[in-house]
């Protein structure tokens, strides 16, 4: 009984493709969609590699660098001091004093529009490339 | 003593099934796990979608609201973040299916609205999480992520609502 049953299921699970259930308007709504999807990894996915990093506290800009230039920055946070390096157009949290450790496992980062974030300590960098216009960063 | 009863009608019952029915898919889901932290297949919308083409906008807002508090209630996060980022997502997928449901029914069916509705949602929770959770430009890094998974589970949501109402169709002719 319950075999016969469940050859009628997958009987009736076959009797209509998945094609049928498309209007024409749902197929013209998906060809949007995977193009949009497409088009929102070649916007914010960049691969073009950054040449300044931007590192707040709080709700503020701290300071923006070059990457070209060595450097170590020490960022007096809520917890404590947080370290960012800076060298061959990399950046990274170094050290952090915060529980998770999060932004330090993130390690170097180097394209435009990356970004590694310390809500503990409330210390994040963001990396800027040479098209991004400084206007969009503000909120 | 007096008892009040409160009045209810037959469209209060099938709201209430409905809604108990999504608020079980809600749980199934919540216990799940997810490569990707905030990426679900939004099961419960399949229900969602099924009450606006089988008892209309108003009963689909109810449905969809009560499934919200209800799970929310069951999994404690009454009123956490992550209460705001379901609400924020419910209510503008209830927006995007109010907007859609005007299109022509000859050309557009449930995967339309199934894939709008999982955009809006998205739509809304990013908005949320921009605006009061973490406001800072690298969460645009994760959009492209959770666009692919609305289009993908939209997609598969549709199809399934899709089978349900012409399953639903064939018995009651």
């Amino acid at each position: 009984m319950r075999m016969l049953n469940l050859q009628r299921y997958l009987k009736r699970l076959q009797c209509k493709r998945i094609s049928a259930y498309f209007l024409p308007g749902d197929v013209m709504l998906l060809a949007i969609g995977v193009l949009g999807v497409f088009y929102l990894f070649q916007l914010l996915w960049s691969t073009e590699h950054a040449t300044k990093v931007q590192i707040r506290l709080a709700d503020k800009i701290y300071a923006t660098y070059s990457l070209k230039l060595q450097r170590e920055v020490h960022v007096p946070g809520k917890l404590g001091d947080t370290v960012i390096n800076i060298a061959n157009g990399k950046a990274r949290f170094a050290q952090s004093p915060c529980q998770g450790q999060y932004c330090v496992h993130q390690a170097w980062l180097s394209l435009a529009g990356q970004a590694a974030i310390c809500l503990p300590n409330q210390v994040s960098l963001e990396l800027l490339g040479e098209n991004k216009p400084y206007d969009s960063l503000n909120y | 003593m007096k008892i009040t009863q409160i009045q209810t009608t037959v469209e209060d019952h099938h709201i209430a099934k409905l809604a108990a029915i999504a608020i079980a898919l809600h749980m199934v889901e919540a216990v799940i796990p997810s490569p990707i932290p905030g990426v679900k297949p939004g099961l419960a919308n399949i229900v969602t979608l099924y009450v606006l083409y089988e008892y209309g906008f108003a009963a689909t807002a109810w449905v969809s609201i009560l499934r919200v508090f209800a799970s929310s209630l069951l999994l404690g996060q009454f009123l956490s973040p992550t209460f705001a980022l379901s609400l924020s997502g419910a209510v503008l997928s209830l927006a995007a299916l109010w907007l859609a449901q005007h299109l022509p029914k000859k050309w557009f069916g449930p995967i339309t609205l199934s894939i709008l509705a999982a955009f809006a949602h998205i739509g809304g929770q990013l908005l949320l999480v921009r605006l009061w959770l973490i406001p800072h430009a690298g969460v645009a890094y994760l959009i492209p992520v959770f666009a692919t998974a609305a289009l993908g589970f939209g997609l598969m949501n549709g199809i399934i609502t899709a089978k349900l109402i012409s399953n639903k169709q064939k018995k009651s002719v």
